[in-house]
């Protein structure tokens, strides 16, 4: 539950809230954030449907709390990896979806100059160290640049997001190990949406908790409710300060669902209906809007102009996209070597 | 004029660049206390302390990964992998990242860092311990693979590739370490050799052999041999770097002797060396009095027993006799 007092535990840990002091511009401003990625994601699904997206994409539809509000509870300084489902955790970083769009679709004027397409969408200027086709890849490289952190660029730190299948890859244990051994700033958040692919988390552990794996390392850790905004943001914030005093590496368990298929192809013949709808209920959005509407901070009417800017700004970015010109044949073999 | 050893070079090179540079730093298995399992590292842990000397656990993939990690964000990393056979664990680290991040981003990120692995046989280390697997590595795009055979080479290649703003694979041959016999004069200053660039370690007219690291000092001892036998002049074209390949000293070379063999420690099928017999066909063919030869290891695992090792991998007698058979084909 999104709670008002000035602490809370969760999960055993006491944690301040931080989102209570907090102007409430800024409030408003992680709304629209998860509005964003949120239509980002039913845009882009529409291209799917319709053919007009050449490769693959993997939408983070039902996840929005979970990039939004640990992203938000860093500085901008700070470093985030991010996973094949990676739109949100770019938006959320200050991507712009004009540019992310055009990547999107192939186009000359994408972050990636049509190079990389939906899994490769970086951006190493602000601190976005990339999303990565490989389910895990961003684990020990999000470690990395724990360590450039800790060797020369002190106070930052960096923000690893994955998925329930990349913890039972090896390098899950190679990374968190060598980060705990090191004390290493890097906030492992691993969005549990219950699904790697088709394979239940169920299925694929034998453990309760993912968070539990913080006892094999000897750090901090803990599972969160990744659909409540607030709490993931004042764990996170939480967690970010503890990184930045020196004090070690934490894993982060964030519950959500993933309301759509794992990918362009997906039946999803291994769940039911039922349980998506049920998880549906659990949408982050309203849950959030109406904790500001109780507040006082939002009107309803702010609220459906702030859709609708986001709406009208998405328009945009899609006629940019469109718009935008392929890139040229001849530039296929650049970019290859520095 | 003093002379060292390749490994005394290797060293060197690390140690004068980290004097320099305070982003390079090493990463890697037993290279502190311990000094590297061959000893590269003997001392470091001394002069640069443990934040610079990283000595990890057994995770290559982790190794790798945080060094590419550590690499974008604009550190200088030299990780070390114990014996080249186990860059295979680390594969999607080189593979599907460091060598392709400046790709897939566009462009717009840089991946500055070098993995310096041991490889070859001829130590009885048997078929993980032995491998010559530079042609996994040369197959991707986005790598830089480099082979020294020489101190010389060792020291200013090594530099070369610390100083290069790409993933580069740095292999080094196990039996040129500490082998008194290839000791060199090398320079005491900081020099770099540049990547990409062969180097002719024996001029001839009659036959050129392109080869690698250990395979070099195997021609350049058949060439000798082949000389004073039987007449024949061998010109010795070391590659020095496997990619980018240097093809126009090859063909330079060609151009003079008209034939060719190409020499490798690793298995011959699917091995490097078929590459570069291809674009000698493709851009040498008129060049060509004879058939591009391979000389290379056999398409097994390295053996343990001495017997067995030394049929599989090429010696001066093989090469010594599969020359005079190009030379009779001409």
């Amino acid at each position: 539950m999104i709670q008002k007092k000035d602490y809370a535990i969760i999960d055993g840990h006491k944690i301040r809230n931080y989102f209570k002091e907090l102007d409430p511009e800024i409030k408003i401003e992680m709304l629209k954030k998860m509005y964003e990625i949120r239509h980002f994601e039913d845009r882009t699904e529409q291209f799917i449907i319709r053919g007009q997206i050449h490769g693959t994409c993997h939408l983070y539809i039902g996840e929005e709390a979970t990039a939004v509000g640990a992203i938000y509870a860093i500085e901008k300084k700070d470093y985030i990896t991010s996973t094949h489902r990676g739109h949100g955790h770019c938006i959320a970083k200050g991507a712009n979806i004009d540019i992310m769009m055009a990547e999107l679709l192939g186009k000359k004027t994408g972050y990636c100059k049509g190079k990389g397409g939906s899994m490769h969408i970086a951006d190493v200027t602000t601190g976005n160290l990339g999303a990565n086709g490989i389910v895990g890849g961003s684990i020990d490289i999000a470690t990395g640049a724990g360590l450039t952190c800790k060797i020369k660029e002190k106070g930052k730190i960096v923000v690893c997001f994955f998925g329930d299948g990349a913890a039972n890859r090896g390098n899950f244990h190679g990374a968190l190990n060598m980060a705990s051994i090191w004390d290493l700033p890097v906030v492992y958040i691993c969005e549990n949406n219950n699904y790697g692919m088709s394979m239940p988390v169920k299925e694929s552990f034998n453990i309760g908790k993912i968070s539990d794996r913080k006892f094999s390392y000897g750090i901090e850790g803990l599972t969160i409710d990744g659909n409540d905004l607030v709490e993931v943001y004042n764990t996170a914030h939480h967690f970010a300060d503890y990184c930045r005093t020196g004090k070690g590496p934490v894993l982060i368990e964030s519950l959500t669902y993933r309301w759509k298929g794992h990918s362009k192809n997906d039946a999803q013949i291994y769940r039911s209906r039922e349980e998506v709808k049920s998880w549906m209920k659990k949408d982050p959005i309203p849950r959030y809007k109406k904790f500001l509407f109780d507040e006082d901070i939002l009107t309803e009417e702010e609220d459906r102009k702030l859709e609708n800017e986001v709406i009208e700004e998405l328009a945009l970015a899609v006629k940019f996209a469109e718009e935008s010109p392929f890139p040229d044949p001849g530039t296929v073999e650049e970019d290859v070597y520095a | 004029m003093r002379e060292i050893t390749y490994l005394e070079a290797i060293r060197e090179a690390i140690w004068q660049v980290m004097k320099e540079d305070g982003d390079v730093f090493l990463i890697g298995e037993d290279i502190a206390e311990y000094g590297g399992a061959f000893g590269v590292s003997v001392g470091m842990l001394e002069e640069f302390g443990k934040e610079r000397v990283r000595n990890t656990p057994i995770s290559e993939d982790a190794i790798i990964g945080v060094a590419v990690g550590s690499a974008i964000t604009g550190m200088r990393p030299i990780a070390e992998i114990m014996f080249s056979d186990f860059i295979t664990i680390a594969m999607d680290e080189i593979t599907n990242q460091a060598a392709k991040i400046r790709y897939m981003f566009g462009g717009k990120a840089k991946v500055p860092m070098v993995i310096r692995a041991a490889g070859g046989g001829g130590t009885g280390a048997a078929a993980q311990h032995s491998q010559s697997l530079e042609a996994l590595v040369t197959h991707i795009p986005g790598l830089k693979v480099v082979m020294p055979s020489c101190p010389y080479d060792a020291k200013g290649l090594l530099i070369a590739a610390i100083n290069d703003d790409n993933p580069v694979i740095f292999l080094e041959h196990k039996l040129l370490y500490k082998n008194k016999r290839y000791i060199q004069h090398v320079p005491e200053e900081i020099y770099e050799v540049p990547l990409g660039l062969a180097d002719v370690k024996r001029k001839g007219k009659d036959i050129t052999i392109v080869a690698t690291s250990f395979m070099v000092h195997k021609s350049l001892e058949a060439a000798s041999i082949l000389k004073n036998e039987n007449d024949i002049e061998c010109e010795v074209v070391d590659l020095r770097t496997l990619r980018p390949l240097d093809i126009d000293t090859i063909l330079s070379s060609l151009e003079k002797t008209g034939k060719i063999v190409c020499i490798e420690e690793a298995c011959s099928f699917g091995g490097y060396m078929g590459e570069v017999a291809a674009q000698v066909a493709e851009k040498g063919f008129d060049l060509l009095d004879a058939p591009v030869l391979r000389i290379a290891g056999k398409n097994c695992p390295v053996p343990y027993s001495l017997v067995l090792e030394q049929e599989m991998i090429p010696g001066t007698e093989r090469i010594k006799k599969d020359i005079l058979q190009v030379m009779n084909m001409a």
